[in-house]
């Protein structure tokens, strides 16, 4: 039966959010010729939508439903309300995503046994490894065809790369580019190359960068096999008495509760409604919220230990203009305890304009110290730290029942406390952000605090022992057999490389899995 | 240029009687504010108009840029003169005068030197008022689109076609 389903057909694959893991699975199963209907709680946006001011874009985009926070990140203290800053729309975060398509290094699938024991931190393997997910990279670099990949250039360095590379160099690091980037350097796939505008974060009006939202759902939904559902936000994964899931409860476009029945249903809302919707889904049966009988769910969640270095310079950067994310230093992504930390970070650049800058640069900050910063924002070049965070119990979501969302749902609380470990790795990163600036010629540099998570990782996690994760290496879930995470709350542990790729690489793999299993008659 | 404060409280009532007094170049309100240097000028509906120049002044001391008008200033803190929002405003102004008179000034908008001023402002920077105005600059004063060339910031450049050919790449000091 071609899209669009019934409710009450229980032959479809149901998929909860249309993001780099949602989106590309949505996609992946169309094409084998699987029956998907995706569940989207957001709207519709396309290049011609998106919006290139940065509140107003906020407003389009941002996932903004009612949330809270607690722990002793600074983010709970600057936006208690607004842990993250990511999507709700057709294609997720990759609306928002810079385009940085950076692999997994080989031990970091194996961090436990890599790093040893850390204190307060709950390592551990994935079950996969490096080999294993080899040809799925090779899938998804294809698929977002990022440069420096196939045969594709590499972009080339706008101003703020410039001065990164410049200071870079100075200080004798090596592996200093313009990154491995889901951003068309050529004109290809149907895309055009980029166009060096800028507000890469509020969506790629050439369409250049790779976006779920209008590649792969709109290749999925070509193929007749795929219905996209938005304004349709998931509230309840139903299942019957055999312990196996039916269905799935969402509030519709109108705010009306409908069913769709499902003969498997695929979580991919993100590291914070993902969970969520597992607590939520708490039964009489499964009084602790669906696949969790390891009491993992929720639990292990990560944003990588972030924080921006701004460097203010005697002459103009205008580090806007161009790609955002315009180059990577990478020496320090490697694991070297003599550095006081295990795991390691990436640098790359970053720009916000003058709104967000006022907003973010020092959150709360006011008076003179911060105003002559800004004073000389034309003259800023910038940098995003992203490193690996220790993965820990007690960083988690839960449900506040006292703060309900728009549809009475109990909202995400959002739980983290930063390990020392991060603390160490966040410092020694301000100080040699800072020094690449200095060794350029800054006249005052600013290690600027992590801002709300784009980064949200490891909250229904990947382990081969059920008592210990939340799914399998297929991110099948260890107790429902017909449901599987498929976004980033997958994560094990979560590297020090943008996620994206590695999401989009496990989504293309679990398809195979899914596809073949249903074809098997085992699910 | 901001004058001493002892010139500028005169310098605004004696602008404002004047005004009063020329009145036929132009309907006057009884809210009519304006500055001592008629760099700007309100009209409020709600609030008194000392309450209104003590808030921009307030706006200022919180977030000053020195190149940039207290026109825009006024535009960030205008939402607030409204009738429900007006109350709180007043009651917040009233606490900041009183505390400038607790340290031997007629008022806030008297207190002539800027780290006076940010002295009796970090005193109440953790309460809500101070919240409420501070937050809602941010975006009040940062997000005025006619502010960001003073900063150098060039805003969208999809209507232009981008940088790709107009300078994404063009430093020259390195």
């Amino acid at each position: 039966m071609a899209a669009p389903f019934e409710l009450n057909d229980d032959g479809v694959v149901v998929i909860i959010g249309t993001g780099a893991g949602g989106g590309v699975l949505a996609n992946e199963l169309a094409q084998k010729g699987v029956s998907v209907v995706a569940l989207e709680a957001g709207g519709r946006y396309l290049p011609d939508d998106y919006i290139n001011d940065e509140w107003e874009s906020f407003g389009q985009l941002a996932w903004t439903d009612a949330r809270s926070t607690s722990g002793d990140w600074r983010v709970a203290r600057d936006f208690p309300g607004l842990p993250t800053w990511i999507v709700k729309a057709v294609g997720g975060s990759t609306v928002h995503w810079a385009g940085a398509s950076l692999r997994f290094q080989d031990h970091e699938w194996k961090t436990a046994t890599t790093y040893g024991n850390i204190q307060g931190a709950s390592l551990l393997d994935w079950p996969i490894d490096g080999a294993e997910m080899a040809p799925w990279y090779d899938k998804a670099e294809k698929k977002l065809n990022v440069t420096r990949t196939n045969g594709q250039p590499g972009l080339p360095g706008n101003n703020n790369f410039k001065v990164l590379e410049a200071g870079a160099r100075a200080l004798g690091y090596e592996e200093v580019h313009t990154g491995r980037m889901a951003i068309n350097s050529t004109d290809s796939q149907d895309r055009l190359m980029c166009q060096q505008t800028g507000f890469c974060f509020q969506g790629c009006k050439w369409g250049a960068k790779w976006s779920s939202a209008y590649t792969d759902i709109e290749q999925g939904e070509a193929t007749g096999n795929l219905e996209v559902r938005t304004k349709s936000h998931a509230a309840r994964i139903l299942h019957d008495d055999t312990g196996k899931v039916t269905g799935v409860e969402y509030f519709d476009a109108d705010g009306n509760l409908q069913m769709q029945a499902a003969r498997i249903v695929c979580v991919a809302g993100n590291s914070i409604e993902s969970p969520r919707l597992l607590l939520n889904s708490a039964s009489s049966m499964f009084p602790d919220g669906l696949a969790n009988s390891s009491g993992q769910v929720g639990r292990n969640y990560m944003r990588h230990t972030t924080g921006s270095v701004y460097g203010v310079f005697d002459k103009p950067v205008r580090m806007w203009r161009g790609t955002t994310m315009a180059g990577i230093v990478q020496d320090e992504a490697r694991h070297d305890p003599s550095r006081g930390f295990v795991g390691g970070f990436e640098l790359e650049t970053v720009s916000v304009g003058l709104p967000f800058a006022a907003a973010f640069l020092d959150p709360g900050s006011w008076g003179r110290e911060f105003t002559s910063a800004l004073d000389s924002y034309e003259n800023m070049a910038g940098m995003w730290i992203v490193g690996e965070d220790m993965p820990q119990e007690t960083n988690r979501i839960t449900l506040n029942t006292e703060l309900l969302d728009q549809h009475g749902l109990p909202a995400a609380d959002v739980h983290y406390d930063d390990h020392p470990n991060d603390v160490a790795m966040r410092n020694y990163a301000y100080d040699r952000g800072s020094a690449i600036y200095e060794a350029v010629g800054a006249t005052r540099v600013l290690p600027t605090p992590p801002y709300p998570s784009t980064h949200n990782l490891g909250t229904n996690r990947m382990s081969e022992n059920p008592r210990d994760g939340v799914v399998n290496k297929h991110g099948q879930s260890h107790d429902i057999a017909n449901l599987f995470v498929s976004d980033g709350s997958q994560f094990t542990t979560g590297a020090a490389e943008n996620p994206t790729l590695t999401i989009v690489a496990l989504a293309i793999r679990q398809a195979e899995f899914i596809s073949g299993a249903m074809s098997r008659g085992e699910i | 240029m901001r004058q001493k404060a002892s010139n500028r409280d005169l310098t605004r009532r004696q602008l404002l009687s004047r005004a009063s007094a020329a009145g036929a170049s132009f309907v006057i309100g009884a809210g009519f504010i304006a500055a001592p240097d008629a760099a700007w000028a309100a009209e409020t509906e709600h609030l008194a108009p000392e309450t209104f120049a003590t808030l921009v002044q307030m706006a200022r001391d919180i977030y000053p840029h020195d190149r940039v008008s207290d026109a825009f200033y006024v535009i960030a803190v205008k939402g607030y003169d409204t009738a429900e929002a007006a109350p709180g405003i007043e009651a917040g102004i009233a606490a900041l005068d009183g505390a400038a008179q607790g340290r031997g000034h007629a008022r806030y908008l008297a207190v002539g030197w800027e780290r006076d001023r940010v002295d009796l402002l970090r005193a109440i920077e953790e309460g809500a008022f101070f919240q409420q105005i501070r937050a809602g600059l941010v975006t009040g004063l940062y997000n005025q689109k006619a502010i960001w060339p003073l900063f150098g910031y060039e805003g969208e450049s999809f209507s232009q076609g981008g940088y790709i050919d107009r300078g994404f790449n063009d430093i020259n000091w390195l």
